[in-house]
C-alpha cells in the first residue's frame, strides 16, 4: 500500500450558485521516502490539493489516505492533532511569527507535545544544526535573509519529526542561489532522513531535484 | 503555561499599543474605584446616625430656633429617656476657607447620649469643668496642628464677636464615618455671652427603646403642632440621611457620568484589541497549520485580553487606593472615606469579566478562522 494514496479526488468552489471545478478525478500515489514535484500553471489547483492532503480543506468526493489514515474522515480536532505529528508544512512566504526568534518559531510545534523544556531545546538545536542556522537561533525573522527565513521555516516543519513534508512553492520567493540551497536541503532531508516530500513548484529546474514530477492542469493530474 | 511566551510575545508585538490600551483600562478603573468609594462612603455615612435617638428641629426649617420651654415638655413624654439641646455656631477660624462644623452642646446630657465619642477620662473631666473649654475631633486637631490646652479664637458670624476657647478634650469617633472634624463647646457659654438671648437650634432625644421611635416622633410633633414653634421630629439616622440625600443627587450624576466614561474607555480598548487581532489573522492560520487546536488559540487570544484588562485594572485601582488615602482634604467632605476591600475585589472581578468581554470577539475569530481562506490572503 502506498504511503500517500489519493483516489478520484474532486473539489469545487461555488460562487453565486455557479460551480467552479478546481480538481477533477485526481489520482495520486506516493511511496514512502519519495520526493515528488507537483507542477502546473497558476490556478490549476496545486495549493488546493496540498491543503486537502494536510487536512486543512475538505474534498467534495474521493479519498485521501496518508500512512493508512483516512484524512477525509477525521474531525477538525483530530486533524489538528494529526497534522502536528505527521505533516510538516513549508510556505512560499515562510510565514514565521515576527515577534518570535528563530528558536521560538521552530519550537512552536513542540509546544503541542508532552516534551519537557529541555527536550524541546535539544530538538530545536538539532534541527537548527541540520538547516545550518545554529548561530542564528536568537535572531528575529526580520533580521534574517529570505533564504535563512525559509531554512527556519523548514526547521519548524521537521522539528516534530513528521513523516511527510508539504511545500507550497518553497523557493518561489527566493533568488536562484538561495533557492538552490533550499532545494539541496530538501533533497538531504529526503535522502538522509527519509522524509516523504511533496513540493509544489513553478520552476522546472527545481522540479528536477525530485524523484517524480507530476503535472496538474485545469484540475487534472498527468504524469 | 507553555504558551505563556506566545502570549507575552504578542503583547510585546506593539509595546506602545499594549501600553496605551492598558493605560486606558487603568484610567477606567481608577475612575471606577474612586467613584465607587465615594458612593460607598456616602452610604456608610447615611447609616451612621442612631435609630435610638430622635432629632427634633423646627418644622419651619433647620435654621429656625426652638423655645427653651420645649425641653421640659419633651422630657415629660413617656418613652423619652433624656433630652439634649444644641446650636449651630458657624464661626470662622482665621479664614472663611477653614470651614469646619462648630456646635454649642449641652455637654452633660449630650456626652451621655453619645458613647461613640471616645474621650480620655481626664480630658472629659477637664472639658466639663471649664466654661470656655472645647472638645475637638482628632482629625481637626491634625488639620490645624492644634495641641491640647491651646486657645483658639473663632470669629462669630451668627453670634458676633471674637470667641476664645481652650481645647481641653480630643475625641475620636468609634466609627470613622461619624467624622472627626467637629468642634464642640458648652451651650451655657453661648447662652451667657448672648445675654441669655439664644434658644436651642434642635433637640436630641434619647429613647427608652428604639422601636418606639416612630410613635414618639409623631407624638412629639402632635404635642407642638399648635404651639408657636411646631417641630419636625425624625430619627437621627434619617436626619443625617437627609443631608446625604442632597449628596445623593450628586451621586446619581456621578454614577451616570462615571459609567458612561467607563464604557467609552472600554469600547476603545476592545476596539484596539480587535484591530490587533485582525492584523494577526495570517499568523493564526499558520499556527493552525502547525496543528494548534481552535480551543488553544481561543485561549491564547483570550488570555492576552484578560491580562491587559487585569494589569490595567489593578494599576488603576492601586492608584485610587494610594491617591485617596494620601488626599487628606477629602475627609472633611466625606468622613471615613476609604477604598473598601469590597471595591478592590469587585474591581478586579470586573476587570477579569471585561477582559473576557473584550477578548471574546477576537478569540472567537481566531478559533473559527478558516486556514485556507486566511492563507490565501497572506
Ligand atoms: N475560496 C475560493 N473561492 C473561490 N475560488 C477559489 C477559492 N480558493 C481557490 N479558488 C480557485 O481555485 C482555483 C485553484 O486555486 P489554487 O489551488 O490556489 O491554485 P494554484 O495553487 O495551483 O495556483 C483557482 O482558480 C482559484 O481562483
Ligand atoms: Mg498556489
Amino acid at each position: 500500500m502506498p504511503f500517500v494514496e489519493i483516489k478520484d479526488l474532486a473539489m469545487a468552489y461555488y460562487r453565486d450558485s455557479q460551480k467552479i471545478a478546481v480538481l477533477e478525478g485526481v489520482d495520486l500515489e506516493v511511496e514512502e521516502g519519495q520526493f515528488v514535484a507537483l507542477m502546473g500553471p497558476s490556478g490549476s489547483g496545486k495549493t488546493t490539493l496540498l491543503n486537502i492532503l494536510a487536512g486543512l480543506d475538505k474534498a467534495e468526493s474521493g479519498s485521501v489516505i496518508v500512512d493508512g489514515q483516512n484524512v477525509g474522515a477525521m474531525s477538525h480536532k483530530q486533524l489538528a492533532a494529526w497534522r502536528s505529528r505527521h505533516i510538516g508544512f513549508v510556505f512560499q512566504f515562510y510565514n514565521l511569527l515576527p515577534v518570535l526568534t528563530a528558536f521560538q518559531n521552530i519550537e512552536l510545534p513542540l509546544l503541542l507535545t508532552h516534551l519537557s523544556k529541555q527536550e524541546r531545546r535539544d530538538h530545536v538545536r538539532t534541527v537548527l544544526d541540520i538547516v545550518g542556522l545554529a548561530d542564528r537561533a536568537d535572531h528575529y525573522p526580520g533580521q534574517l535573509s529570505g533564504g535563512q527565513q525559509q531554512r527556519v521555516g523548514i526547521a519548524r516543519a521537521i522539528v516534530s519529526d513528521p513523516s511527510i513534508i508539504l511545500g507550497d512553492e518553497p523557493t518561489g520567493d527566493l533568488d536562484a542561489a538561495s533557492a538552490d540551497e533550499i532545494l539541496t536541503l530538501l533533497q538531504r532531508l529526503n535522502q538522509e532522513y527519509h522524509k516523504t516530500i511533496i513540493m509544489v513548484t513553478h520552476d522546472a529546474k527545481a522540479a528536477e531535484r525530485a524523484d517524480v514530477i507530476v503535472h496538474l492542469d485545469k484540475g487534472v493530474l498527468t504524469a | 503555561m507553555k504558551f505563556a511566551r506566545l502570549v507575552l510575545a504578542n503583547l510585546g508585538r506593539s509595546k506602545r499599543r499594549t501600553i496605551l490600551t492598558a493605560l486606558s483600562v487603568t484610567v477606567a478603573f481608577f475612575l471606577f474605584a474612586s467613584l465607587r468609594s465615594i458612593l460607598t462612603t456616602l452610604d456608610a455615612n447615611a447609616e451612621v446616625g442612631s435609630e435610638a435617638r430622635l432629632i427634633a428641629s423646627s418644622a419651619t426649617g433647620i435654621t429656625f430656633p426652638l423655645p427653651q420651654a420645649h425641653i421640659n415638655r419633651i422630657q415629660a413624654v413617656e418613652g423619652v429617656k433624656s433630652v439634649s439641646w444644641s446650636n449651630w455656631f458657624g464661626g470662622v477660624y482665621i479664614d472663611q476657607r477653614n470651614f469646619f462644623a462648630q456646635f454649642a452642646i449641652d455637654s452633660d446630657s449630650y456626652l451621655a447620649m453619645y458613647p461613640e465619642l471616645l474621650i480620655p477620662e481626664d480630658q472629659r473631666r477637664a472639658y466639663l469643668g471649664e466654661r470656655t473649654a472645647a472638645l475637638v475631633g482628632a482629625g481637626l486637631m491634625e488639620r490645624f496642628g492644634w495641641r491640647l490646652g491651646q486657645t483658639v479664637t473663632l470669629q462669630g458670624t451668627i453670634f458676633p464677636g471674637d470667641w476664645e476657647f481652650t481645647i481641653r478634650g480630643v475625641y475620636t469617633p468609634e466609627n470613622p464615618s461619624f467624622g472627626d472634624e467637629s468642634f464642640y463647646f458648652h451651650y451655657d457659654y453661648l447662652f451667657e455671652r448672648t445675654n441669655r438671648q439664644v434658644t436651642p437650634g434642635w433637640f436630641t432625644i434619647q429613647l427608652d427603646a428604639p422601636d418606639q421611635a416612630a410613635a414618639i416622633g409623631s407624638r412629639l410633633d402632635a404635642l407642638f403642632e399648635n404651639s408657636s414653634a411646631p417641630t419636625k421630629t425624625e430619627t437621627e439616622r434619617s436626619f443625617q440621611a437627609g443631608f446625604v440625600t442632597m449628596w445623593g443627587n450628586v451621586s446619581l450624576l456621578v454614577r451616570a457620568i462615571g459609567t458612561a466614561v467607563f464604557f467609552a474607555i472600554l469600547f476603545v480598548a476592545a476596539n484596539t484589541m480587535m484591530m490587533a487581532a485582525r492584523e494577526r489573522v495570517g499568523e493564526v492560520a499558520v499556527l493552525k497549520t502547525l496543528g494548534f487546536q481552535n480551543g488553544t488559540l481561543f485561549g491564547i487570544v483570550m488570555t492576552e485580553a484578560i491580562i491587559i484588562c487585569v494589569v490595567g485594572g489593578v494599576i488603576g485601582i492601586g492608584l485610587a487606593v494610594m491617591s485617596m488615602s494620601s488626599f487628606r482634604a477629602i475627609q472633611s467632605f466625606l468622613p471615613g472615606f476609604s477604598v473598601t476591600p469590597g471595591t478592590v475585589w469587585l474591581g478586579i472581578g470586573i476587570a477579569v469579566v471585561l477582559g473576557a468581554i473584550t477578548g471574546i470577539v477576537p478569540a472567537l475569530q481566531a478559533s473559527r478562522l478558516s486556514v485556507v481562506e486566511a492563507l490565501r490572503r497572506v
